[in-house]
């Protein structure tokens, strides 16, 4: 394995993270929408802002690791993918504005209306910014940048039905995931009311999200021949494999086994993503631009895995030791 | 193929503008982020220690404060991240192996902020004192951490290393070189130790205010001594820090010192002007004290300093924006030295801050100061750099992206930052206004603010 393959990868970990830890914060906004008023909704919100309080800012993250493994590892795919993309770039970065500022104002107010106010930001930016997330994915994915200092079209980039399916899939997929670790959550804290209610919400998304992957097929095939071809052959053990974990937390869920079912969940949403990597692989940019092309120096790739083993070594325990606090029920109270 | 250059110029003002405004709104929030926590924990500290309930208090009211701001911190920090590449794709494209190095160890540091602020803010009751104190100061040093590797990389752009050019192409890249450029050094002292008299005079301004008003409680007096005491002991420290960074620049930029004093010709044994205007290559106005510049920045009243004149008018800053933001940032300075010495002087006294209401309406005005003078600051590093992204080896104009329309994300993103200035203000005002619990005031308050 090259050292680029292996920095590559690397990203691919933080892209597979940001996906399965912000994800389910994404789709936690997702239900927090469609919470009901305030009254109705009172004790789901709360169940939404204690799983994902503590966790989010740390979870939000991984994103900024995979840019700065990006831009660093692969600095000629970095620039055509946000200078074509910038349009739903930049609105996915509205929403992450508004997403995480919103959620911090929110727990900072007490009277309803403000309350409101923040709420609703915080629950559609939460639906906005993995769609645009979604777009960017399917206008990479299917081809749709160019490599070099020329910006693709800036319209058609993300305007496409692979960029719309891509966007709907990633909400529905954040949905997904939030609703089974909420049901989780909700069994673990003795909330057996709300934890029906997310495991009713877990079959909806998880029936959505096979629904919408049928249609894609479809789709893929009629827009990205490509893409297509790649998810259908070297993808192909990946894709079946998730397709089998999402069946299979379905089950888990109807059985109430919670526990479990997340982390088949995760499994569901970690294959989709590397049987995208694996379709598309070598390239980074398709039929543009190889990862071995679009590879920073050795020098640059050498510095960047040490940096990253070093950070890992204060990293990992930290995170660990969040994690299991958070388990344990440790981080309840605020300041 | 041109291969040139396509954005038009409309759109380079508006990329600029947005990195501006962006940048502009980060700083402030990345100063709390890294100074705020010392204070929170000093206090907290200081609370486990004496068993005085008040320091516990303004702990855990300035935490609060502290975990909204943060959270403001860092998707205001993420927008940067996107706009690197969204406005200055070509610059990312061909130096971000070079200089991306400490922006990736900077996601490191960030990352161990996010995981200790959610454990801090979460963990108060839960975590032994020790534990939660360690966590707390956990949180500014990789606050301090990120912003040392940030700096490492505008460093970076203004003393470029860490690489050849040859025929065209990037070369020989050196990674680690580029990260320890030699601007790193005095620009992330100034920069943290700006953080802390930011962050100090930021917290001391609505305590100097309640008291202002009458409110005068011992939790106000408490707040404002604790906080701004901070940021005072910084400020002395930061004026031979700053005498320090100005040095790098007159060796490292010389165009940039010629555009921060206003000098056109190259001459020897350079006067220096405080105050007054550059008009038609000469300085009007101010006072004038001759050979000063010299000695200050080559330690020899009779030294040469290179005029602007040594490069072509395109190759040149603005030199009002630039100068103008260099004398407000100094004259800040001092002032702040000033207010330092009132409030030791009363402390060495009588145990107590000055009693005159004049000292507090001076702490009432040390946030905005600071805020100002850290912008002032940004700008001379910034705006003295123009017309370079990278000094003397890619211009701002050549790094820009071709895409139209950037405008409307520009507009947009004005938008959002109204909304959340206003909305982070709102917030903050509130958690302030919460009312205090009552074993915080045992005594009525007798002393006079």
């Amino acid at each position: 394995m090259t050292l680029a393959n292996v920095v590559a990868a690397t990203m691919f970990a933080g892209i597979t993270l940001y996906a399965l830890l912000a994800g389910a914060d994404f789709g936690a906004g997702f239900w927090d929408l469609f919470a009901g008023n305030a009254e109705r909704g009172a004790p789901t919100r709360k169940l939404i802002e204690e799983s994902i309080g503590p966790v989010w800012e740390a979870n939000h993250v991984w994103l900024i690791f995979v840019l700065v493994t990006l831009w660093t590892g692969f600095p000629s795919a970095f620039a055509p993918i946000m200078s074509t993309l910038y349009v739903p770039l930049t609105l996915a970065a509205v929403g992450i504005i508004l997403r995480g500022a919103s959620f911090a104002f929110r727990k900072a107010s007490r009277t309803l209306s403000a309350r409101r106010i923040y709420g609703a930001a915080f629950a559609s930016s939460s639906v906005i910014t993995p769609y645009f997330l979604g777009s960017v994915v399917g206008g990479v994915a299917s081809g749709r940048v160019p490599a070099g200092t020329h910006t693709g079209d800036v319209f058609e980039s993300w305007l496409n039905p692979t960029s719309v399916l891509g966007g709907v899939m990633a909400v529905i997929v954040c949905a997904f995931l939030a609703a089974v670790y909420l049901a989780a959550d909700a069994d673990h804290r003795q909330r057996p009311e709300l934890a029906t209610v997310f495991r009713r919400r877990s079959f909806a998304a998880g029936i959505a999200a096979g629904v919408v992957a049928a249609a894609g097929v479809a789709v893929l095939h009629a827009d990205s021949p490509d893409l297509f071809h790649g998810l259908t052959h070297r993808g192909a053990p990946f894709i079946a494999a998730s397709a089998g974990a999402g069946a299979i937390t379905l089950v888990l869920v109807a059985r109430r086994r919670f526990a479990i079912a997340r982390y088949v969940a995760a499994l569901a949403v970690v294959a989709v993503l590397w049987g995208w990597a694996a379709g598309q692989y070598p390239w980074m940019l398709e039929h543009e631009l190889t990862i071995k092309a679009a590879a920073a120096p050795r020098a640059t790739l050498a510095a960047g895995l040490l940096a990253f083993g070093i950070g890992s070594l204060l990293l990992v325990p930290a995170l660990v030791w969040l994690l299991v606090l958070f388990q344990r029920g440790d981080l309840a109270s605020e300041a | 193929m041109t291969g040139v250059l396509v954005a038009s110029q409309t759109d380079l003002l508006y990329a600029r503008q947005q990195m501006a405004l962006s940048l502009g709104t980060h700083i402030v929030i990345a100063c709390l982020g890294m100074a705020f926590p010392f204070l929170v924990v000093v206090a907290e500290w200081r609370g486990n220690r004496t068993g005085d309930a008040i320091y516990t208090t303004l702990a855990r009211r300035w935490a609060k404060a502290m975990g909204v701001l943060f959270a403001v911190g860092a998707v205001s920090g993420t927008i940067l991240s996107f706009e690197f590449g969204i406005l200055w794709p070509r610059w990312m494209g061909r130096y971000g192996a070079v200089m991306g190095l400490p922006f990736a160890i900077e996601g490191f540091a960030f990352f161990l902020e996010a995981i200790f602020i959610g454990i801090y803010l979460y963990g108060w009751d839960r975590l032994p004192a020790r534990v939660h104190q360690a966590v707390g100061l956990a949180i500014g040093v990789a606050g301090v951490a990120s912003a040392f590797f940030v700096v490492a990389a505008n460093g970076w752009m203004n003393d470029p290393t860490g690489f050849h050019i040859v025929g065209g192409k990037v070369v020989d890249v050196k990674p680690w070189a580029a990260l320890f450029n030699s601007a790193l050094w005095p620009e992330a002292t100034h920069m943290i130790l700006g953080a802390f008299i930011v962050a100090g005079c930021l917290v001391a301004t609505p305590h100097a205010w309640a008291l202002l008003r009458g409110r005068g409680t011992r939790y106000h007096r408490v707040g404002l001594a604790l906080a701004l005491t901070v940021a005072m002991l910084a400020a002395p420290v930061q004026i031979v820090v700053g005498d320090w960074a100005a040095r790098h620049v007159a060796q490292k930029q010389p165009i940039k010192l010629a555009a921060i004093e206003g000098v056109t010709h190259t001459q020897r044994g350079a006067p220096l002007h405080i105050g007054g205007l550059y008009v038609d290559g000469a300085i009007k106005g101010g006072l004038r004290i001759p050979n000063l510049l010299s000695l200050l920045a080559y330690d020899d009243p009779h030294a040469t300093v290179q005029g602007l004149e040594t490069v072509p008018v395109s190759d040149r800053p603005p030199v009002n924006v630039v100068r103008t933001a260099f004398q407000l940032m100094v004259a800040i300075g001092f002032a702040m030295l000033g207010l330092g010495a009132w409030l030791g002087l009363a402390w060495r006294r009588r145990r107590s801050l000055p009693r005159s209401p004049w000292f507090l309406r001076a702490a009432v005005l040390s946030g905005p100061a600071a805020v100002l003078a850290l912008e002032c600051g940004w700008i001379v590093t910034e705006v003295g750099r123009q017309p370079w992204i990278v000094y003397r080896v890619m211009r701002v104009r050549d790094a820009v992206s071709d895409a139209s329309g950037l405008r409307y994300g520009y507009f947009l993103l004005i938008a959002v930052y109204t909304g959340l200035a206003i909305a982070t203000f709102t917030v903050l005002r509130r958690l302030a206004r919460v009312p205090l619990p009552a074993e915080t005031e045992p005594t009525p308050p007798g002393a006079p603010a």
